[in-house]
């Protein structure tokens, strides 16, 4: 078994600054309304002199202009399962720590590569995201978290080893349980090395059995027993705005992240989308939903993007938006295109579906169809929109070209090249016809399929062009 | 100077320029009109090109024209779309031809949206032929169109009233369809070839 740590020690301050990217200092505060502390501070606001554990009161001394955003759990939740599903692209075993994902990376190494390729492909994943990161990786689960408390890029790979590098780790630094973690070192005992070396028995008596099952678990000897994590089967991602929004250019940017987060997401699953909707969320409740529709399942961020600001370009806000929420039920398995091996179309060439998408994007869902025949007989009714072809060709001459309505010929008298076909049917459907069709030429020169009256050959209706 | 060089040395030391005939543009998109084949550089439509098709009144065997090429093209499981016919598809019409219906992609396009979608069409690459009817095409959008085709390596059709045959136009292939007396096709501008004198009768549909 092979464990990678992926520790997120900035999760909360990415998740607001990977949407709004700014230079202003900015803090994330927590606690009782009187005795507000910092929990997390920005670049700026660090050079600034403020740090993470200082009271609000003391940073408003220090800075007169910074921005506080109070710290929101569930957002927190919300990115940590969202970055374990992209996580989930590597592996099946994904867990959850605190602050933390793990996943199990040894089979993982079979098809991705050795533990370097690997890691460089999940670090280009979550910088790409906008995830600040440290990465590790060790035998057993708790190890890798232990080791990206203490430092970046670790690897270590063999049981052995893990002894070794688990010696100097501060106590402090290690995930043991909360009174052992404060108690330890007040009795001389500061890194792991030392507790390793102490008598069980001593331990267990003083600190109970849990402090052992969790030295235990360190080092291999008891299963990691973390739940494993399954991805949803839905999208729904919300991101509120900071300020209300009045245009829709003003939104491509939050929808774009949007966008990408769910092709990150379909991306971990191995599945595409067929249909989501982006809900312009206004005042008291109120919404606007912009649909996306596809004909086929797709993945890639770019295309789903390019769709999504298609629908968005058409719609008018009729008020200021306030938040956006993207929500993707129709998740079908996505199949990717097959191409030929000695295909002659060139190398760049954007596949037919994909075109299909872009021109339905900009004219209507019903503007891109394929037609086909029907068994009807009648010229109205012996075509539709579908793939299918199974009906037999027709033995009589059949235009290229049909009137949507039939038009009475104008100017001379035609000259009668072939005909008549008398069609006559549709008396069960209230559709009835009775006509003599003709192939006729005009005065103008035209190949025409006219129809008229039973053996009248007078009162000329034109019905196609055999153009 | 009586010293006697040999013409290969000559060629060798690349003191003499050798001429070369005139580049013909070769092409494998013959239209399935012999006759028209015979007279036009490419023996086909010239390739990855803009052909104008220009006619005086809708249903005089514009269609006829392309229908050969386009059912050799959707038989081998190519691409084709029209964008914006003037009138619908008549499906068992086109079926008779040997059109593979399977691979004929309609779009119903506004008149403002003519242009870009066909050139979408032509510029994807996955598209064998476009065919087009644009109301309102000046030189440079038919320009645009004759770019795209180059780079999406498609035939593009376009047709057109023959009152624009007095406008200079992009296409490499100019016909000219004339109805009475009877069907014939004149080629009015061919890229890489002279222009033949006659027109070729183009024959009815229905004999």
């Amino acid at each position: 078994m092979s464990w990678a740590c992926i520790n997120l020690p900035h999760l909360a301050m990415d998740g607001i600054l990977r949407r709004r990217p700014t230079d202003e200092p900015l803090v994330l505060v927590d606690g009782p309304v009187n005795a507000r502390t910092i929990v997390s501070v920005n670049e700026t606001a660090r050079a600034a002199g403020l740090y993470v554990g200082q009271r609000l009161s003391a940073a408003q001394a220090l800075l007169s202009q910074f921005e506080v955003i109070p710290y929101d759990r569930e957002s927190v939740d919300r990115w940590h399962t969202f970055l374990a599903a992209v996580a989930y692209r590597y592996s099946s075993e994904v867990s959850l720590l605190p602050h933390a994902i793990v996943l199990e990376v040894s089979k993982s190494m079979g098809l991705f590569g050795p533990w370097p390729r690997l890691e460089s492909m999940l670090r280009a994943d979550f910088t790409d995201l906008g995830f600040r990161h440290r990465m590790a990786a060790a035998p057993t689960a708790h190890a890798a978290h232990v080791l990206t408390m203490v430092s970046d890029g670790l690897a270590v790979l063999s049981t052995g080893a893990l002894r070794n590098a688990l010696q100097r780790v501060p106590i402090i630094k290690s995930d043991l349980p909360g009174h052992a973690k404060s108690a330890l070192p007040n009795m001389g005992i500061r890194t792991l090395g030392q507790v390793l070396a102490l008598p069980r028995d001593g331990l267990r008596r003083r600190f109970g059995a849990e402090l052992l099952a969790s030295l235990d678990r360190l080092t291999g000897d008891l299963p990691s027993g973390l739940g494993l994590y399954r991805p949803p089967d839905t999208f729904d991602l919300r991101i509120e705005l900071l300020h209300e929004v009045e245009n829709q250019s003003a939104l491509i940017f939050p929808v774009r992240r949007m966008v990408d987060d769910l092709a990150a997401y379909l991306a971990g699953r191995d599945g595409g989308v067929q249909r989501f909707l982006l809900r312009l969320e206004h005042r008291e409740g109120r919404f606007t939903d912009v649909p996306v529709g596809l004909l086929a399942s797709e993945r890639d961020g770019a295309l789903l993007f390019e769709f999504a600001r298609g629908r968005l370009e058409h719609v008018t806000l009729p008020e200021p938006v306030l938040a956006i929420r993207l929500i993707a039920r129709d998740l079908p398995a996505f199949v990717p295109a097959g191409r030929d091996l000695f295909d002659e179309r060139p190398a760049n060439a954007l596949p037919i579906e994909q075109l299909r998408e872009r021109l339905r994007a900009r004219l209507g869902d019903s503007a891109v169809y394929r037609l086909g025949s029907t068994q009807d007989p009648r010229p109205e009714r012996a075509q539709r929109e579908a793939t299918q072809d199974e009906v037999p060709i027709e033995a009589h001459p059949r235009p290229t070209w049909l009137l949507r309505r039939p038009v009475p010929l104008r100017g001379g008298e035609p000259i009668i090249l072939a005909g008549p076909e008398r069609l006559e049917t549709g008396w069960w459907d209230e559709g009835e016809v009775c006509r003599d069709y003709y192939v006729i030429e005009t005065s103008l020169g035209q190949e025409a399929w006219a129809f008229c009256a039973p053996d009248e050959q007078t009162g000329w209706m034109i019905h196609g062009w055999f153009a | 100077m009586n010293a006697v060089v040999p013409l290969s040395a000559l060629l060798d030391a690349r003191q003499v320029w050798r001429g070369r005939a005139l580049e013909v543009p070769s092409g494998d998109q013959p239209t399935g009109w012999r006759a028209l084949d015979a007279v036009l550089p490419a023996g086909g439509w010239p390739e990855a090109a803009l052909s104008e098709i220009l006619l005086p009144v809708d249903g005089v065997g514009e269609l006829r024209l392309v229908l050969p090429t386009l059912a050799r093209l959707t038989q081998g499981q190519r691409n084709v779309v029209i964008v914006s016919p003037p009138y619908a598809l008549c499906v068992a019409g086109w079926r008779q031809q040997g059109i593979n219906m399977r691979r004929v992609e309609i779009v119903d396009a506004g008149e403002k949206d003519v242009l870009w979608a066909t050139e979408q069409c032509l510029r994807s690459g996955s598209c064998a032929a476009v065919l087009a009817w644009p109301h309102h095409a000046d030189d440079r959008a038919l320009r645009r169109l004759q770019v795209a085709a180059v780079t999406g390596q498609a035939l593009a059709f376009v047709f057109r009233d023959r009152s624009h045959l007095s406008n200079a136009s992009p296409a490499a292939l100019r016909l000219e369809l004339e109805a009475p007396p009877r069907p014939q096709i004149w080629v009015r501008k061919c890229r890489g070839g002279a222009v033949p004198a006659q027109a070729i009768p183009l024959p009815r549909s229905v004999h």
